[in-house]
């Protein structure tokens, strides 16, 4: 029940935004449309509820994720633009896997999700039964599954970690 | 001055467009295409977009840019994943330069199994 309120609220404040400046008509289709919605897609989306009133996650997601997200992300792009204008193209590519610790789907959504936006790997697959996750590097440094896990997951899942879990 | 700060951002966001679409065309194959497609173009969008909202501020065109630019980093890593395993499973090979792959040695066990 809680997650279905939650959901509503969202995805009415997105309506709002999507039909700025919002007047009575609007907010009036906005509250039928959403109240629709949640009721087919019930508790698809948040899976742990008990997590939502807990403000410091909130705190913890702004202040210690987002800022190391966007520097990670722009540091994605100038490497790209290094190997893609450096005449010889100095790639070295390879699938390789890495071990985590998180469980619930949020937090290895956000995991992959940071994995891919980050400098020079992106994640192919999730196995969840293992707790493990293929990520395709661009400048494979460490083949073996225990540095590649030091070297890519780690940074994100200690803060994913304090968040999600 | 609020101008030219949105202009900045536009003019930095085409540039990595710009390198997105180099590394298309350079790389070699599907999985180093989608790398430097996902990662260019979803900043250098963004960037537009953002550039966009500081011109033209809180209006109905502003607003939106905002949630395109949330709704962007949430859904193009998304699509990439998805691009990307598909691709493997139904048997793209990495190109030749590559120098391991596991995820075809995990799934080759899986594989036989589903055929037979």
């Amino acid at each position: 029940m809680k997650s279905k309120i939650i959901l509503f609220l969202v995805t009415f404040l997105v309506w709002c935004f999507l039909s700025w400046v919002p007047d009575f008509q609007h907010i009036i289709i906005g509250i039928v449309i959403s109240a629709f919605v949640v009721f087919m897609m019930g508790d698809l989306f948040i899976g742990t509820p008990q997590l939502i009133n807990q403000p410091q996650r909130y705190w913890y997601f702004i202040v210690d994720y987002v800022p190391v997200f966007l520097w990670e992300c722009f540091k994605a792009n100038l490497d790209v633009a290094y190997r893609v204008l450096h005449p010889r193209l100095p790639i070295k590519p390879g699938i390789v896997k890495a071990k985590t610790k998180l469980k619930t789907d949020a937090g290895l959504t956000f995991l992959a999700n940071s994995i891919t936006l980050t400098p020079g790997t992106m994640s192919v697959d999730i196995d969840k039964d293992n707790g493990c996750l293929y990520v395709h590097w661009i400048n494979v440094k460490d083949a073996d599954v225990k540095g590649a896990t030091e070297t890519i997951v780690r940074r994100f899942e200690r803060i994913l970690e304090r968040i999600f879990e | 001055m609020i101008d030219v700060i949105g202009l900045i951002f536009i003019t930095v966001g085409l540039i990595f467009d710009f390198f997105g679409c180099l590394g298309l065309i350079r790389l070699p194959d599907v999985y180093n295409r989608l790398q430097a497609s996902t990662k260019c173009v979803t900043l250098g969008t963004c960037g537009i977009l953002f550039g966009t909202f500081l011109i033209i501020g809180f209006t109905a065109a502003g607003i939106k840019a905002l949630l395109c630019i949330i709704f962007l980093i949430l859904t193009a890593p998304v699509a990439a994943h998805a691009i990307a395993r598909g691709a493997h499973r139904s048997g793209v090979n990495l190109c030749k330069d590559s120098i391991i792959d596991k995820y075809a040695q995990d799934k080759e066990g899986e594989s036989v199994n589903e055929t037979t």
